[in-house]
């Protein structure tokens, strides 16, 4: 067994764990705050808690894909917004019927995706300037064709945001949605060619290149990949929240960034999981939830998003850095 | 400035490319002029003039230590927070009757501090820069919304509102621009005329020999990173003064202009060249592309539109010039691809094992 493959191992090891300590510290934490206010351990409320961070989970697996291969997509909160209020705004005038609707949404989030997979892939753009430029487009485009004009919950047909609202034998729909998106993911990172790239890629774009592997292909993807989850996301915040105007979801990229990051995801790239993320943007919305109920502001909450993100990343160098002065040390040197 | 770039890079032929980019931001300025000429007669008034510069001082001066940065290698996605956290704490100093110039230092020496926080966790700690002010982005704006809350505190004394808002008197020439060439003038010569310049360059070109070589890699982006908290703190009181407003929201979405004026200004996004002049030069340029657009009726979101475009485009025309040419050169002398036509971000790839531990 190569040194290589042994680390690669240990890595995966450590990302399991990160799995089962965010698990530990959640129960702790819902333990906790049940202790100073019992409303947070009702079904009702860890319901709401779940479907809430879904929205975020769905959006989170499409970034974590992207930090995967070692860029980042500032975009998505844009992508999730214009997706949203396109939706909504085809369904009121009742362009489309909600299943094409649900698609269209999809499929645009599918095209802006595109758009900053050839920025970053075949323009070979930094992701951090491709992204942060597509943000404030996307965004533009969408306060231009949105305005002032706000579609109402009553202007969305009968029905459509039911999804966000009911369960399959006491799971709640988005969930199981999620639960799917990550059990597909996670088969196609693990078993098939491309996944196997995309960590490649990430651990190590140069020996990635010396293989043989398409890198630009596999950034393409990623980035393709994250706008069409992007867009389901949107599809859903629409579901979700009902009343939808051209500023949905402004400032989400912090929670989608931080519940990647959080869920072990490694900002250095190749390593991480799918399950991971979803469960950080669960933790991220349980924090969320539990705030007012403790008796805090929602104010501390951008400040715990900061928190978060660094302490996941710090923690994520402090492993890195201790795997890599045993591996030197058994092999020797 | 050129003469310090030229004997860095004497191979790559950036320099000339980076003279033509400014040439070429020189051209489209005179351009936007004489296009904001023909949409209104008010265009080339001194009171206009002063407008437009006022509009985007913070933006301006942010951009200053953004440039020395960004030329080491890194970014500071968090100025925006940084000068909102300033603002907010300001006013809830000054609503807590703590005398202003004691408030003023306060916040700058947090903004220092701030800046600190994001130095150490780069520098020190081998995080990617990118990561660490994304997190401090969210952070920095969490304390400024505990700090203040959701109120604005407006009640300042004119002589502080003065400031940012006031001319030098006897010229239309407003303060924060006075601010801004100092500031520009003292960063330019230490860019390019002394050995922390030197230093920043060496940083970006190649950091790893540059520690080599004996320069002290963490201490100087420590140093930067310092230096951009506490700019982005001055940002976020001349703000406040300017707007008469403390507002924990203050100074939201300006990372991105601030950005977008540096790369503009041909500072390279893979470190290691750039310069102030260059800069000051994109900071007039999108003053005037504003204030044109704003002239012809343009509306916010088609300017923000366009200014995310300015930001792709101004990394992408360069860099595809580059490649262009190198690949042209290749054709001509049968040679086999050159190792830097594989862009630098690439090649050179930040990970834990290349710090020093």
């Amino acid at each position: 067994m190569t040194a290589a493959t042994r680390s690669g191992q240990r890595l995966g090891a450590i990302a399991r764990q990160r799995e089962l300590g965010l698990l530990v510290i959640l129960v702790v934490l819902g333990a906790a705050v049940t202790l100073r206010a019992p409303q947070f351990l009702t079904i009702a409320n860890l319901s709401q808690v779940s479907v809430l961070a879904s929205v975020t989970a769905v959006a989170a697996l499409g970034e974590a894909l992207v930090i995967l291969t070692r860029n980042v997509d500032l975009s998505v909160e844009a992508t999730i917004g214009i997706v949203a209020y396109v939706v909504a705004v085809t369904l009121e005038s009742h362009t489309f019927s909600a299943p094409v609707a649900i698609l269209f949404g999809i499929g645009l989030g599918l095209l802006l995706g595109i758009v900053n997979g050839v920025l970053v892939a075949f323009l070979r753009v930094p992701s951090i300037v491709a992204t942060l430029g597509t943000l404030s487009v996307f965004r533009g485009i969408d306060y231009f064709i949105a305005g002032s004009h706000q579609v109402p919950l009553a202007g969305l047909p009968e029905g459509f945001t039911d999804p966000a609202r009911s369960d399959v034998f006491g799971v709640p729909v988005f969930v199981l949605v999620t639960v799917i998106l990550v059990a597909i993911g996670t088969v196609i990172l693990r078993s098939t060619r491309f996944g196997r790239q995309v960590y490649a890629v990430g651990s190590n774009p140069e020996a990635a290149a010396i293989l043989g592997i398409p890198s630009r292909r596999v950034v393409f993807t990623a980035f393709a990949a994250c706008g069409a989850l992007a867009g389901l996301a949107g599809v859903m915040w629409v579901m979700e929240f009902g009343t939808i105007n051209g500023t949905a979801a402004t400032g989400a990229v912090l929670a989608i960034v931080a519940a990647a990051v959080v869920g072990g995801v490694n900002i250095f790239g190749g390593s991480g999981t799918l399950a991971g993320a979803a469960l950080g943007a669960l933790f991220l919305g349980f924090v969320a939830n539990a705030l007012p109920l403790i008796g805090l502001s929602q104010f501390y909450l951008q400040a715990i998003y900061g928190a978060v993100i660094l302490a996941a990343v710090a923690a994520d160098a402090l492993i890195l850095r201790r795997l890599q002065r045993s591996r030197t040390r058994r092999s020797g040197r | 400035m050129t003469a310090v770039t030229t004997s860095a890079t004497p191979r790559f032929g950036w320099t000339r490319s980076l003279a033509r980019w400014e040439t070429l931001l020189v051209v489209a300025l005179l351009g936007l002029i004489v296009l904001g000429n023909a949409l209104s007669p008010f265009f080339l008034t001194a009171g206009n003039f002063a407008n437009l510069i006022a509009a985007l001082m913070e933006v301006a001066i942010m951009a200053l230590p953004m440039t020395l940065i960004v030329i080491a290698g890194e970014i500071d996605l968090s100025v925006e927070s940084a000068a909102g956290l300033a603002s907010a704490l300001l006013g809830f100093l000054w609503m807590s009757h703590v005398p202003l110039p004691i408030a003023i230092l306060i916040v700058l020496a947090v903004g220092a501090l701030g800046g600190l926080l994001n130095g150490l966790l780069i520098a020190r700690g081998g995080l990617p820069s990118l990561v660490v002010t994304l997190g401090t982005l969210a952070l920095f704006r969490g304390l400024a919304l505990i700090v203040l809350g959701p109120i604005g505190v407006s009640d300042f004394p004119e002589a502080f509102t003065a400031v940012g808002f006031g001319h030098v008197p006897g010229t239309v020439i407003p303060w924060p621009f006075v601010i801004f060439l100092v500031l520009a003038v003292v960063l330019a010569v230490v860019l390019h005329r002394t050995w922390i310049g030197r230093h920043i360059y060496a940083i970006g070109k190649n950091s790893g020999a540059a520690r080599y070589s004996g320069v002290r890699v963490a201490r100087v982006k420590v140093g930067l990173f310092m230096l951009s908290g506490l700019i982005a703190a001055l940002a976020g009181i001349i703000l406040t003064s300017r707007l008469s407003s403390a507002r924990a929201d203050a100074a939201q979405g300006m990372t991105l202009t601030v950005v977008t004026v540096v790369l503009l200004g041909g500072v390279n996004i893979f470190g290691g060249s750039g310069s102030i002049p260059g800069v000051v030069l994109a900071v007039i340029a999108v003053a005037v592309m504003q204030n044109a657009l704003r002239l012809a009726s343009v509306t916010v979101e088609v300017q923000s539109i366009a200014l995310g475009l300015l930001l792709i485009l101004s990394v992408v025309i360069p860099t595809s010039a580059h490649r262009a040419k190198s690949a042209i050169e290749r054709v001509r002398g049968g040679r086999p691809p050159p190792p830097d036509s594989v862009p630098r971000g690439e090649q050179r790839i930040p990970s834990v094992e290349e710090e020093p531990s």
